[in-house]
């Protein structure tokens, strides 16, 4: 059996590892608080201010009050609970970008809503969803980074435009990728709703949260105990919150840090990878895009990106043969989103970027995390562009 | 011992043949080839058939990927497939499956990734006449012998491919799946066209994709005696489905002509023929010449015959071969079993 053990885990747009931090505080709430926060005696409340505690973390670190924090199941139900809760509340048209995660993408469909087109560098098309709102419009959803590519859009000028085009449309914004590299409280201010999910910044799985600001209305879409003020019933995940506050004190600590020492080495990774592989194109870059031998890349510009993300595309060469060849090498890392039978899905990311299905058949995604290494890039570096090679002379 | 890539469709007979090639003390990797993603109830890539294949995979401690071939699935056997019945012709998709996505992409996708061998769980064997030339022969068990639908297979290919289930019998395959604890032991065989739903079948298939044609029904004087809903379902040979009235003599379909939307009817013996025209016929190890053994549906019976220039010339007065299928040329040779020797298409 393949060692399983990686040597560059190199997936963690997919999930992270979970931080120290995160296990240390969930512990004790399994073995102490493990009361029902919602019960009436001592031990109870004491589960009550564990979650409560937490509340406050995540209030703190969305830019929100304690109030507005509604823990969900993670990020799916965090997307399905604002643009259902916002669609069975009050009707009208749904809006977004066609480069959304599907939890958001396929849910807007669902409800009959408009998805709208974006550019070859993935930012929403702003001609186009201008003219895709109007007063029909009662809620507009844009995420703050991409999970394939790490592109972020501007929320201030889109929630502009939505206060100009649809002044009575609320304004939710899917985080989770972002929150692990990107100030949430500053960059989704103008959002009256933010979807987040533990599990990508160093949380346990399962948890996440919709802050939902105050005065904003939504249909709850799990009914029974009236928990989370009627928004969300179901009895709280202890752990789970728990993990997910530390997890996200520890990221909003850190955050300054990491994302200049992630984003060097993501840097050194794509500038190496592009360098050395023939072909290798780096997607939804600024900048010069022409690659002199010798990976003089000196003047290309991922301030549009996320520290963590390195994307590239190669035409003829397969990204499902790819992740095998890297997987032996002990590189996990992963192409588009995964299917339900654990089968590589063409993206529709880079699909709606107008990338070639070609191109868009040999994607590779190495995102990096908050504990990633030199040494796991310098791994991944010396096996990666060797991995290419061979596909290519079998192609 | 090399290193194997085993197809697991999720069915008893890819698992038992991962199990043994394990035993055998191969390294041993499984693949369940995604190939469709619409509805399916009998098919091979249905997420439940993965899961099957993940968890035996699970069993034997070896490792299990989903290769997407999508793409390739609908270019190479969805897309003809209804080519085909717009052009009157009854294909086989299974078999360009095999041919296209299987042998073909599978095979070199496993070459690049350094496999030595490509095992399935096909009831077949694979022969070798002692000189290094190969050839595929009959399964142990001949009720599900499966050498119809590899006839394509070439040399190149049949070199770097194993069927480690050919010399057993189902019941056996069963009872090893059973002894070495396979979770899927007695799952049912799989049937029919995995993209085609039983529950609607193949018009509805179609109709999702092309326009089905009403036609009308003659008899092979040219009178009109009936009509039929879809001219593109009707296949040669075709007895039930086809509402001509009463008939004293059994009657049954002799010509299919879509673009003229016309079907003709007649009695058995115009169904029969001297000959069978063949086109795309491919040899596994060069021209045969003289007598061969032809088959031409994946369990019909066996007939013998001649292949002269282009055609297939039968011993005996022979029922067509409806256009698109496949007609299996084998010989039994003494030493080999009976063995495949080439294959084409009904012209």
């Amino acid at each position: 059996m393949a060692p399983t053990e990686p040597i560059a885990y190199l997936d963690n747009a997919a999930t992270t590892r979970v931080r120290p931090e995160a296990i240390a505080a969930m512990i004790p709430a399994m073995e102490a608080s493990y009361a029902n926060p919602s019960g009436a005696h001592a031990l109870a409340r004491e589960a009550r201010r564990a979650v409560d505690d937490a509340r406050d973390v995540l209030a703190e670190a969305l830019g929100c009050g304690p109030g507005d924090i509604v823990f969900t199941a993670g990020g799916t139900e965090a997307d399905n609970l604002a643009v259902f809760g916002v669609h069975q509340r009050h009707g009208g048209v749904i809006v977004c970008p066609a480069t959304e995660h599907h939890a958001v993408l396929h849910a807007v469909e669902h409800c009959g809503g408009r998805v709208v087109g974006v550019d070859s560098m993935g930012v929403v098309d702003l001609d186009a969803f201008s003219d895709a709102l109007d007063p029909s419009v009662t809620l507009v959803s844009v995420m703050l980074a991409n999970n394939e590519t790490g592109v972020i859009h501007d929320l201030d000028q889109i929630a502009a435009i939505v206060r100009d085009r649809a002044p009575g449309a609320l304004f939710h914004t899917d985080a989770v990728q972002a929150f692990q590299w990107v100030d949430v409280a500053a960059a989704a201010a103008s959002a009256d709703m933010i979807s987040l999910s533990a599990h990508k910044f160093g949380g346990p799985k399962g948890v996440g949260v919709l802050a939902v600001r105050e005065g904003v209305t939504l249909a709850p879409q799990l009914i029974g105990g009236g928990q989370e003020r009627d928004r969300r019933s179901g009895t709280h995940n202890t752990p789970g919150i728990v993990g997910m506050a530390a997890a996200a004190a520890a990221t909003v600590r850190t955050r300054t840090r990491t994302v200049l020492e992630v984003g060097a080495m993501r840097d050194r990774l794509a500038d190496g990878l592009c360098a050395t592989i023939d072909g290798a194109i780096e997607t939804a870059v600024g900048g010069r895009d022409d690659r002199p031998a010798g990976g003089d890349r000196g003047n290309v510009d991922r301030s549009n990106k996320v520290a963590g993300s390195c994307h590239i595309c190669v035409d003829g060469v397969e990204s499902e043969a790819l992740l095998f060849l890297l997987e032996e090498e002990r590189v996990y890392a992963s192409a588009a989103s995964s299917c339900a039978s654990g089968a590589q899905d063409p993206s529709h990311v880079l699909a709606a970027m107008g990338v070639s299905r070609a191109m868009a058949r040999g994607s590779l995604r190495l995102s990096l995390g908050y504990a990633t290494t030199e040494a796991e890039i310098d791994h991944a570096l010396a096996v990666v562009p060797e991995a290419f090679a061979r596909l290519r002379a079998f192609a | 011992m090399s290193r194997v890539l085993v197809a697991m469709s999720g069915g008893v007979d890819s698992s038992v043949a991962a199990a043994l090639l394990q035993r055998e003390g191969h390294e041993v990797v499984g693949v369940t080839m995604k190939l469709w993603g619409g509805a399916s109830d009998t098919g091979c890539c249905s997420v439940s058939d993965v899961d099957d294949a993940r968890r035996v995979a699970d069993a034997l401690g070896m490792d299990h990927h989903v290769f997407n071939f999508g793409d390739d699935f609908e270019r190479w056997v969805v897309g003809p497939y209804v080519a085909d019945h717009q052009a009157g012709r009854t294909p086989n998709p299974c078999i360009e499956c095999n041919r296209h996505l299987k042998f073909d992409r599978l095979v070199r996708r496993a070459e690049a990734l350094g496999f030595d061998a490509v095992a399935t769980g096909h009831h077949a064997r694979i022969v070798d006449d002692g000189s290094g030339t190969r050839f595929v022969g009959r399964g142990a068990d001949r009720a599900k012998d499966q050498s119809y639908v590899l006839h394509m297979l070439d040399q190149d290919q049949l070199a770097r491919l194993l069927f480690p289930i050919g010399a057993m019998t189902k019941p056996d395959v069963r009872a090893l799946a059973a002894e070495a604890g396979i979770r899927t032991a007695a799952k049912p065989d799989s049937q029919d066209v995995c993209f085609i739903t039983s529950t609607s079948g193949r018009g509805a298939f179609l109709s999702d994709r092309v326009e089905l044609t009403p036609g009308r029904v003659v008899d092979t004087a040219g009178t009109e005696i009936g009509r039929v809903d879809a001219v593109q379902l009707v296949t040669i040979g075709q007895r039930r489905g086809i509402d001509i009235g009463g008939h004293p003599d059994r009657r049954y379909v002799v010509d299919v002509d879509v673009g003229a939307a016309r079907v003709t009817i007649g009695p058995k013996a115009d169904l029969s023929c001297e000959s069978t025209a063949l086109v795309d016929l491919a040899w596994t190890a060069g021209r045969v010449d003289g007598d061969v053994l032809a088959q031409t549906s994946a369990h019909g019976e066996v007939a013998a015959g001649a292949v002269r220039g282009g055609d297939l010339r039968w011993s005996a007065p022979h029922r067509r071969v409806a256009p698109g299928q496949s007609v299996v040329l084998y010989r039994d040779d003494a030493a080999l079993g009976e063995i495949v020797v080439g294959g084409a298409t009904a012209a």
